[in-house]
């Protein structure tokens, strides 16, 4: 893999959450160098690299500002918890804010536990419901896969079959 | 309903029990973290929606079989003296002690089951046993789950598990814990060195009462941190082999003090009985500290078995709060030193002085102990 600045071999890697969405800079030792990265003390660090990776690689200007660690002013719909909010208590507001702020979980979980996905126990009445729901989980994974290996013939198959997946859900 | 003096009339179960071949592990014990899906969890809930959330859960709560003949209250019924009893009991948390309306808790009569409303989570539920029983402290805890998930619509998300306030609890829900008293480690330096490694593994070591306290009486909490990507049967798997491997390493360092040092090991425990019996003045550091030797002491056959069950339900009476209900006011520190050192005096008066393994007087040893001869 090449170093987003220069032609080197790019070896150090840096994967930053912004806006929600996952962004990486990829950097040969020395454009790292350069730019601070290989001892990063703080975010500010990453948030002006990413400012800066932006402009060179799509070319438009980003407003400085707007690039916040986490920071995107998300609120869960059902019991008002913010981004801010989730930023500085690291708990969430209600059971729905796990799917508002899924995004943001994942870098939290980072680390803390031995795993990301449920293994334990699952509520009876849940059980159908929940295999179902993994194996879409699971379809979705390998429909990605067939899309970008290009094998539609298959990937039009995984779809027909988690359509069928979601409409006994439905049917419920 | 169940008076707050009826429950505590008697030790709790695990305090009677014992586990001779776990003789370092005091108590297991199991809490798990339930929410109610659609409410705001209760840190973010308002107080009409925490006082909602109460009328759901509490109800469901007090009719499951065991916690039919149990203590139910709001938190708001009882006095902060009567809350720090329980904490002291380890029936509810530090931060729960802290809550009033909106909260309550709800206890088995036997003191082996206890759940909490609206503390961090909607739910946590608490199984304790005595020794080494972290499976057996699950399942019965597990049964009052399964039992409560048919009234109670859980917040579960098929990837994610059992959701919780903070993440640090997703997924299980479970936190598997076990206290220990280790004092042969501590005795001889070892404690250090084993408690590392404990951690390097990715288990949580505390003091008595849980996160940020202080070790005292060489007692030990060690518990999981990992709540998802392991079913709860993996995480205790995991755990009671770590911990019976504590406790063969405590014994271990026990045989070899009474090999390597015996007059030293005497000393301690001889140098703790007096002054238990005799003082009439003491600081709950200082008590723990003796009674932890003296606990030692029944360990090794200096003093008759039950000894041990004795020193754990000290354990407990002698705390501030304990003090403060026995006497029925509240009391000034010196005045608690004396109420304490009273208590153990009493308490202690009918226990013979240590056997002498030195002597050599093999007839006046008590018929207990594991002590080589």
């Amino acid at each position: 893999m090449k170093c987003d600045y220069c032609d080197n071999k790019a070896t150090v890697f840096l994967t930053q959450l912004a806006e929600g969405q996952m962004k990486k800079v990829c950097l040969c030792e020395s454009c790292a160098k350069e730019r601070g990265v290989t001892d990063p003390t703080g975010f500010s660090m990453a948030e002006m690299l990413l400012g800066n990776f932006q402009k060179t690689v799509s070319g438009a200007v980003e407003p400085q500002g707007s690039v916040k660690f986490m920071g995107s002013g998300k609120i869960c719909p059902e019991c008002g918890f913010s981004m801010e909010d989730l930023q500085k208590v690291r708990r969430f507001g209600c059971a729905n804010c796990y799917k508002v702020f899924a995004n943001e979980l994942a870098p939290m979980l980072r680390g803390m536990h031995k795993g990301t996905t449920h293994l334990g126990k699952v509520p009876v009445g849940l059980i159908e419901t929940h295999y179902r729901q993994l194996r879409i989980e699971e379809l979705q994974q390998k429909l990605e896969q067939a899309i970008s290996s290009e094998s539609y013939e298959d990937a039009a198959g995984i779809r027909d079959e988690i359509r069928k997946l979601d409409e006994t859900e439905v049917a419920e | 309903m169940m008076r707050f003096s009826t429950l505590l009339k008697h030790p709790a179960d695990w305090m009677i029990g014992s586990d001779e071949a776990h003789s370092a592990v005091i108590t297991s014990r199991i809490r798990l973290a339930r929410n109610l899906r659609g409410h705001p969890f209760p840190g973010w809930a308002k107080k009409g929606e925490r006082a909602a959330i109460l009328d759901i859960i509490r109800p469901a709560v007090e009719d499951l079989a065991p916690m039919k003949d149990g203590f139910s209250r709001e938190l708001s019924e009882l006095s902060s003296l009567q809350k720090q009893v329980l904490v002291e009991r380890h029936l509810i948390s530090r931060e729960h002690a802290a809550r009033t309306d909106g909260s309550g808790a709800v206890i088995e009569r036997r003191q082996s089951l206890s759940i909490m409303l609206n503390e961090e989570d909607h739910l946590r539920m608490q199984s304790i046993r005595p020794g080494l029983q972290l499976t057996e402290a699950y399942e019965a805890l597990n049964d009052l789950d399964s039992e409560l998930e048919q009234k109670l619509d859980y917040a579960f998300d098929p990837h994610w598990g059992y959701l919780t306030t903070c993440p640090t609890n997703l997924g299980t829900g479970m936190r598997a814990s076990a206290m220990l008293h280790l004092p042969a480690l501590v005795l001889s330096d070892q404690i250090g060195q084993v408690l590392q490694a404990v951690n390097k593994i990715g288990l949580a070591v505390r003091g008595l009462y849980g996160e940020g306290t202080e070790s005292l009486g060489n007692l030990y909490q060690i518990s999981n941190q990992s709540t998802l990507g392991e079913s709860e049967e993996a995480i205790i798997r995991r755990l009671e082999r770590v911990i019976s491997q504590v406790a063969s390493h405590e014994q271990n360092a026990r045989e070899k003090l009474m090999e390597d040092d015996p007059d030293m090991v005497a000393d301690k425990i001889g140098r703790a009985y007096g002054v238990l019996r005799h003082a009439f003045l003491i600081d709950s550091k200082e008590a723990l500290n003796y009674l932890s030797l003296l606990r030692l002491g029944g360990n090794l056959g200096f003093f008759a078995k039950e000894t041990v069950n004795l020193c754990d339900s000290l354990l407990m009476d002698i705390q501030q709060a304990h003090l403060q209900l026995h006497a029925g006011m509240k009391l000034s520190p010196e005045h608690r030193d004396s109420i304490r050192a009273e208590i153990l005096r009493s308490r202690l008066q009918s226990l013979d002085s240590p056997y002498n393994f030195s002597s050599g007087h093999k007839a006046d040893r008590p018929d207990s102990g594991d002590q080589p001869d």
